[in-house]
């Protein structure tokens, strides 16, 4: 009998990627996203609150056969600026990647104010956050100027 | 520098050289003298929005410098009503015009037109947002009054919440050393980020409810109307509204030299009373938004107001 601490909670992939270090409770956040919290063809582990040395606890998903890519994984800094991903290839690690928010969050959520000119769906230019501060995150909408409600933003993306 | 969306697109030295091009005009605003310093340029004057005083003071700040104005008319009747796109307005404007003047009821509105268009944008407001031209006009008439903007105490008073005038002259003010004393009802307080963002700019800001006792301390009163649609119900508005009204008997501690504006159009915020007495200036400023906007729209199209205009002393 295997004692229980010792129990591999997610067993490790052949392929994909593996996003470590998300603030405990976030990884569903984090499936949505990335778009994977839907119909999507690929295994998807995701384990909640598991001890951490460095962040007391913590979330970690592990996508199978599908290696993300880096314009993907930056949506991640909207509610995991911190975490940590692996890309890994015949159970090894391939490559490592840093989440990076850059100046600008473009195309990957609309403004959260009711009011903005880009509440209209049919017009074209590019919905365009800014980010004002770091620690605390504050984005602030190009055009509207407002600061954004980052409990409502993860409803908003495109 | 392209368009004028924020008061941010200005420098302090641009707003200086703006008002002193304003005080070179006046004598072509009031028609005293004829410049066509704009001759063959269009202006687009696309107001989304009910304008009175924004769309006319354009349309002859354009055409007093010898320019053309087109309008977009009724909005019910335009191709807005069809569905059209802002964008797509402001692809086909911009192929007619040399600069564009645009009010609409979304924030954002102008940044948005100013990315998608060729032509410079003038912002004339947008939704609860920004209102740059009414500030400069606003600082126009209190340097003019005061002989300098640098160091006022500034009272706001009113609807602080909705009105896109007091955020836009808040920012600004703040930016030359300015006191401010936000007066207003608890509903229509300054929006916290607003006030937090001039905090953080080193501003010294007070809020408080009550105008009448404050007074006394003020460069300048800056009143404006609140509106009836910005509350659900009647009951609602008539609660706040009697709130702030100015009498002239309310100014006998005021200082000789204060100063009341107000964007207009005024209801009943402010007593005909006080139109005789020395510190009414809110005709003066309606006035100033031709010669403001005239400054900006040679600004903006790159023409140099000369140093010394003929018939002008000022």
């Amino acid at each position: 009998m295997v004692g229980e601490h010792n129990m591999r909670r997610v067993t490790a992939i052949k392929n994909g990627t593996v996003i470590d270090h998300i603030p405990s409770g976030q990884a569903l956040k984090v499936l949505e996203l990335l778009n994977l919290s839907g119909d999507t063809s690929v295994p998807v582990s995701l384990v909640m609150n598991v001890p951490s040395k460095k962040m007391g606890a913590k979330d970690i998903i592990k996508v199978e056969d599908r290696e993300l890519t880096q314009s993907e994984l930056d949506r991640l800094a909207l509610v995991a600026p911190d975490s940590s991903i692996a890309i890994i290839r015949a159970y090894s690690v391939a490559e490592k990647l840093n989440v990076n928010l850059g100046e600008e969050v473009r195309n990957v959520v609309r403004c959260t104010f009711s009011n903005c000119i880009t509440q209209n769906p049919r017009e074209p230019l590019p919905h365009r956050l800014r980010v004002a501060k770091t620690a605390p995150l504050t984005l602030r909408c190009h055009y509207c100027e407002r600061p954004q409600d980052l409990s409502k933003l993860i409803r908003n993306l495109i | 520098m392209k368009g004028l969306i924020t008061m941010d697109d200005l420098t302090n030295e641009d707003i200086y050289n703006i008002l002193a091009d304003a005080e070179r005009l006046l004598p072509v605003a009031r028609g005293e003298t004829y410049l066509p310093l704009l001759k063959g340029k269009i202006l687009g004057n696309l107001f989304f929005e009910p304008s009175t005083r924004t769309r006319m003071s354009f349309e002859t700040a354009m055409k007093r410098l010898g320019g053309d104005v087109v309008n977009l008319g009724d909005v019910k009747t335009s191709s807005v009503v069809k569905g059209e796109t802002l964008f797509d307005t402001i692809q086909m404007v911009d192929g007619y015009t040399d600069i564009i003047a645009m009010r609409h009821p979304r924030q954002g509105a102008a940044r948005y037109a100013q990315d998608a268009a060729g032509v410079p944008i003038l912002n004339g407001g947008d939704g609860a947002g920004h209102h740059p031209t009414q500030t400069m006009l606003d600082l126009f008439t209190i340097q003019q009054s005061h002989g300098s903007i640098e160091g006022l105490t500034v009272i706001l008073a009113g609807d602080l919440r909705y009105g896109r005038t007091v955020h836009s002259l808040s920012h600004a003010l703040v930016r030359f050393g300015c006191r401010l004393i936000f007066a207003s009802p608890e509903l229509l307080r300054m929006p916290t980020e607003i006030v937090e963002d001039l905090r953080e700019h080193g501003a010294d800001v007070t809020e408080t409810e009550d105008l009448l006792g404050n007074i006394n301390k003020a460069d300048v009163v800056y009143m404006t109307r609140i509106q009836k649609e910005r509350f659900a119900d009647e009951d609602e508005y008539s609660k706040v509204a009697g709130a702030y009204k100015l009498h002239a008997r309310d100014l006998d501690n005021a200082k000789s030299e204060m100063v009341i504006l107000h964007p207009l159009p005024r209801v009943d915020e402010i007593h005909p009373s006080v139109d005789q007495t020395r510190h009414a200036r809110y005709f003066e400023q309606a006035f100033n938004g031709v010669v403001a906007r005239m400054a900006l729209l040679c600004r903006l199209l790159d023409i140099e107001v000369p140093a010394s205009i003929e018939g002008g002393d000022a």
